[in-house]
């Protein structure tokens, strides 16, 4: 949470006019926006050109959702940062995204407040787990792996959690903030985010059944 | 949503004069196969005899009659519709009664046809009030026609008898009533009823007509059919002399082949038109449910929005209880006001549902895993429902976390908020809110409860139920039991 001295530069992706107006108008001075986009197609010509700390990405775009614009900007500069945004928070829709490369997963419901602060946190390189994406997460990364889980490939650096992490993610499910979670656990706020980064790497990279299931239903695997 | 009893859907239901009362009784229409397999109610309609809504076996006898008046059902026809109004009038399938028809219009002699042609001209169409025949009595141009044609088949008839005397005679006299049946419902059917009856003859009139653009395809068909028809007929009319038992079934078999050669393209558009039919009136019923639902729901939630703008307050609750009602409609596809919990999750979700509804804070719930419900669980949500109200009622905070886990021994569940709190050793033995509903119950079930609260910081109240053998960890875990 190192505060930055210029605020964020940021991209808006999405294709309600309104609501990227809204978005401007409330996110003001916490943040500069320096591109807008509706839809796939626009919105990798305009990253690519103003190349943002952080984009904005609305889940569900006309043009082929979310991850396809994730997919096309990672390859020329994986130094892009993104952070997924959707009305609807069906868990084939947030694993998608967060698979296809995104460092976290709010709803539109957040606060203003609340997305700056997502905002500065995914432009600092820490991950942005909403409580309801906390709980996917510990539903996919069950205790004990599904049958469909035991196989050769089954790599426990990878396709499990660690006690710690479990009961981070159980907190941020609760709604604490780092914070708290740092006091109630007797940690420090930097080692809750590196917890939480691990677990987004654990959540990018395991092929756990749960997982690819869901990434499946987005046909993104 | 002024009375603390009512439901918490439909949120507008007591206190919205201007909406419409009468589109509530879907409510307790969403039987078991769900909201899907639902269809708009319509009271001018009863569709429970197209096969496709049925959904289950087909039997003959689908349900009882409707007890109305016998009437021609022209929305399910192939000719008149007499078959859809007779099957629904008396509760057969409609084809069961199309068979009966066509043995009928066979082992009559012909007799069939012209009753049937006089049954679509004198019974009314359902949504009719009179017949055809009332209105070609006043026909008198079509009258004549009808005449005029009857007795030029007449004069046909007479002749081939003349002639032949074979089953061209049989089965052509009762065609004369048919003919001129048909003249009269041509003239004076309603425009939809002609349009079938084009359809129909159309492809009959093609057959003359098609000329040079016929496709190689359909010329050997046609002149296939008619050497066939040819020489079927001249072996019917000629074993008029010759007795041999097997030559009549000969010369029905060659025309026979020769009219489905014919006409078997036709018939099967024909065919495939009425499926397309069906499929568009079923697609047509679907949204109409939908947009049934959707003006139930959101329009009207929109409207009690904008009329209560100056209320946030009451517009978040009526947001966030249309929120939940729309996905659990989607997601879960269960209709709104089905509501019996079935697992575990659900208890929570209705523990969500009915604060948010009741006290008017929104309550963020998390679950993970599921299971079924036993009595300790029972006890554990009844709990947790306490602890949840307790926090909407005291705490003042804007929002309550509730969160609830499965694991394979124990099921917990943490209630939180960050509300002005309290000092549990300041609580006056007289409250037993807390000792009683909430410790009393866990302990009684075998689970336990701890309460952390501190003056300022807010309070959150932990339960854990072990689970016992009854409540086995259930294969739909996660994803779809959840939003």
């Amino acid at each position: 949470m190192t505060a930055t001295a210029t605020p964020p530069r940021v991209v808006l992706v999405d294709d309600h006019g309104l609501f990227r107006s809204g978005v401007r108008a409330e996110l003001g001075l916490r943040v500069t926006v320096v591109g807008e986009a509706d839809d796939v197609a626009p919105a990798i010509e305009v990253i690519e050109r103003v190349l943002p700390d952080v984009v904005l990405l609305d889940v569900h775009l006309p043009g082929g959702g979310g991850q396809a614009v994730i997919a096309a900007v990672k390859q020329e500069h994986p130094e892009v940062k993104f952070l997924a945004l959707s009305a609807s928070d069906a868990p084939e829709d947030v694993i998608a995204v967060i698979r296809a490369g995104a460092r976290g997963y709010v709803t539109k419901t957040i606060s203003t407040a609340d997305l700056a602060d997502a905002i500065q946190r995914i432009a600092d390189g820490d991950a942005v787990f909403s409580h309801r994406l906390a709980g996917f997460v510990l539903d996919a990364f069950a205790a004990a792996p599904s049958p469909e889980d035991v196989k050769p490939s089954f790599d426990p650096e990878l396709d499990q959690l660690t006690s710690r992490e479990r009961e981070v993610l159980r907190l941020i499910a609760q709604g604490y903030t780092y914070k708290e979670i740092a006091r109630e656990l007797y940690i420090s706020v930097k080692t809750v985010e590196s917890h939480v980064s691990s677990v987004l790497r654990k959540l990018q990279l395991s092929t756990r059944h749960q997982l690819t299931r869901w990434a499946a239903e987005r046909r993104l695997t | 949503m002024q009375k603390p009893s009512e439901p918490a859907w439909p949120p507008f239901h007591v206190d919205d004069p201007g909406g419409h009362p009468d589109r509530h009784q879907w409510r307790g229409q969403g039987g078991a196969p769900g909201w899907r397999a639902h269809r708009a109610h319509r009271a001018d309609r009863d569709l429970q005899d197209l096969p496709e809504f049925s959904g289950g076996t087909r039997r003959w006898r689908r349900h009882r009659g409707d007890g109305g008046p016998l009437r021609r059902d022209p929305e399910d026809r192939i000719a008149g519709g007499l078959a859809a109004g007779v099957a629904a009038w008396r509760g057969f399938s409609v084809t069961t009664v199309r068979i009966a028809f066509v043995v009928a219009a066979l082992f009559t002699g012909g007799w069939f046809v012209p009753l049937y042609f006089a049954g679509w001209l004198l019974i009314p169409a359902k949504d009719a009030d009179a017949s055809i025949g009332t209105k070609a009595r006043h026909d008198s141009q079509g009258v004549a026609l009808a005449i005029g044609l009857a007795s030029l088949l007449a004069v046909f008839l007479l002749l081939a008898g003349v002639l032949h005397d074979g089953v061209i005679g049989t089965y052509g006299w009762p065609q004369v009533v048919s003919v001129a049946c048909l003249a009269l419902i041509w003239r004076n059917a309603p425009e939809s009823e002609q349009a079938a009856m084009q359809r129909l003859v159309e492809p009959l009139g093609g057959l003359g007509t098609g000329g040079g653009r016929m496709r190689r395809g359909t010329v050997l068909r046609l002149t296939a059919a008619v050497v066939l028809l040819l020489a079927g007929l001249g072996w019917l009319l000629s074993s008029h002399a010759n007795l041999a038992l097997l030559s009549p079934l000969g010369g029905v078999l060659l025309v026979f082949g020769g009219i489905v050669l014919a006409l078997g393209p036709w018939w099967l558009r024909i065919a495939r038109d009425l499926v397309l039919e069906r499929q568009a009136r079923a697609r047509a019923e679907e949204r109409a449910d939908m947009a049934a639902r959707i003006h139930d729901s959101v329009l009207q939630t929109l409207a009690l929005i904008q009329r209560r703008a100056d209320e946030p307050q009451q517009v978040v609750q009526l947001a966030r209880a249309q929120e939940r009602e729309l996905r659990s409609w989607l997601f879960e596809g269960r209709a709104p006001g089905e509501a019996d919990a079935t697992s575990f999750a659900d208890g929570v979700r209705q523990i969500q549902r009915d604060v948010e509804a009741r006290h008017r804070v929104p309550v963020e719930v998390v679950t993970v895993g599921d299971c079924e419900l036993d009595d300790d669980l029972n006890a554990l949500l009844a709990a947790a429902r306490e602890a949840t109200v307790n926090a909407a009622k005291w705490s003042g905070a804007s929002v309550i976390s509730l969160y609830a886990e499965v694991e394979p021994k124990q099921v917990e569940v943490a209630v939180r908020d960050r509300g002005k709190g309290f000092d549990p050793d300041a609580v006056p033995d007289d409250r037993k809110g807390l000792a009683e509903s909430i410790h009393g119950r866990m302990t009684r079930h075998g689970g336990s409860a701890t309460v952390h609260s501190a003056l300022g910081e807010g309070t959150k109240v932990t339960l854990t139920m072990p689970r016992t053998g009854s409540s086995a960890p259930s294969v739909k875990a996660s994803g779809e039991s959840r939003r």
